[in-house]
């Protein structure tokens, strides 16, 4: 189990990293982490002919904040980064408590947000967190840059919408509404392990109590990080214990997982009905703590 | 196709190494054939078990997952650079010999320098802490039982230990 030869470029800026990928396009592969790629090389499903390590370029390594509340995150940013970064607990806790599922201190040390998130694992936490955020990511190449919305980016398994030329720069999170609650929780078979089902639910109270917006996104649970329309009942609602166990019971009918050797698809459809209401439930409460 | 060759210059146990390395060198491969430290264990190679754990720049991470090529300019610190002397050893590996926390020893390099990172954050874990912390490391021998009291042994001894 050791990696078929290749080319090794450790980048020395981004404009040089995007020229050869560019040059070379689905034949080079940017390393980030390593901790996606570099296993998948190992097996050899993955034998790229050219390897670009962005290691070093430490302009794609920040947090920071951007306008109206936002919170920019660049690509290179390591897991354990986001797990310590005072201004993410701040403006996005949810990613604060997701990404502790992430893996294991030793993975989350190397892995990067931009690494997980053009990995494309369904499986995987971060994505689903993004997608319950409505977060929007930026690609980068020598043609110049664009906007990718959550909803467009994960197209299938390890699929994207980048192109063969892009590498994933920055990711961007809009403030959460005001009197917000969010949550994160999965259900693994150990603790590191993938999730057989993880949800992210995020809540906002209006002045009167009522909800005003709701999200609820799932990993695990398709071919992508899926959102369940079931939140949408839940805005006008006074999101009681009822209205609670409506929407679980909603988002459990309508999710379709595919089920794997450790869950059945019945089975994961119960988690994600027992964790929806969990994590409602404790949206709302930290919604109206937030007060 | 002719390999390619990197020059590397990298730090290990504060020694510092000059060498030309192949494209595809894993960092395990590099700190046992190339260096003969051979106190980093090949498990999964696929960075599972966490047998390969090393300090790099100061962080326990998988050598498995890193190429030779990419520790340049960086420093490693594998288990041979725990113990303070040669006939000497760590608070942690006096730990595990006296709470008997291996048994083949094969995952043992990686637990020590995954739990040196750890207990150096967390100098007092609850016994949950430790087992969570231990999440990245299998082992198949102990049950991890006595790998669990041997850290919380290990953090009494660092704690009480002279600065």
């Amino acid at each position: 189990m050791k990696p078929a030869p290749f080319r090794y470029v450790a980048a020395e800026s981004l404009a040089a990293a995007l020229a050869l990928k560019a040059e070379h396009g689905d034949d080079a592969r940017f390393l980030a982490g390593g901790q996606s790629l570099v296993p998948a090389m190992n097996f050899r499903l993955a034998q790229p002919a050219f390897v670009v390590d962005i290691n070093g370029l430490s302009e794609l390594d920040y947090v920071r904040a951007g306008t109206a509340g936002a919170l920019r995150i660049g690509a290179l940013t390591r897991n354990r980064t986001l797990e310590r970064d005072a201004l993410v607990t701040e403006r996005q806790p949810l990613v604060r408590e997701a990404v502790p599922h992430v893996a294991h201190p030793q993975i989350r040390n190397r892995g990067t947000l931009g690494g997980n998130l053009a990995h494309a694992d369904p499986a995987s936490e971060l994505p689903a967190v993004l997608l319950a955020l409505d977060g929007r990511l930026r690609a980068q190449s020598a043609r110049g840059e664009r906007w990718i919305a959550v909803g467009e980016f994960f197209r299938g398994v390890f699929t994207t919408a980048l192109r063969s030329d892009e590498l994933l720069a920055e990711v961007e999170l809009p403030a959460l509404p005001p009197r917000a609650g969010t949550c994160f929780l999965e259900v693994a078979r150990r603790r590191g392990d993938y999730a057989m089902m993880g949800v992210a639910a995020v809540i906002a109270l209006g002045e009167d109590g009522r909800c005003t917006h709701a999200r609820l996104a799932y990993c695990n649970a398709g071919d992508t990080p899926v959102s369940a329309a079931a939140a949408r009942g839940l805005v006008g609602s006074r999101v009681a214990e009822a209205e609670i166990r409506a929407a679980a019971a909603a988002a459990e009918r309508e999710l379709d997982p595919p089920g794997n050797v450790h869950a059945s698809k019945a089975f994961q459809r119960h988690l994600a009905g027992v964790l929806t209401r969990r994590a409602l439930q404790s949206a709302v409460d930290r919604a109206k703590a937030s007060r | 196709m002719t390999a390619e060759r990197h020059a590397v210059t990298t730090t290990v146990n504060g020694t510092r190494y000059v060498r030309r390395v192949e494209s595809r060198l894993l960092l395990t491969d590099f700190l046992r054939h190339d260096l003969g430290l051979t106190g980093t264990r090949v498990g999964c190679e696929h960075g599972v078990c966490g047998a390969c754990t090393i300090l790099y720049d100061g962080e326990p991470v998988r050598a498995c997952l890193m190429f030779a090529a990419q520790a340049n300019g960086h420093s490693v610190t594998t288990v041979e650079g725990l113990a303070p002397e040669r006939g000497r050893l760590h608070p942690l590996q006096e730990a595990f010999r006296e709470a008997h926390g291996l048994q083949c020893g094969y995952c043992t390099a990686g637990i020590l320098m995954t739990m040196k990172a750890f207990l150096a954050e967390r100098p007092s874990p609850s016994e949950d802490e430790v087992r969570e912390a231990l999440s990245g490391n299998l082992c198949r021998c102990t049950g991890y039982q006595h790998v669990v009291d041997a850290v919380l042994l290990a953090a009494a001894k660092l704690r009480g230990a002279p600065a």
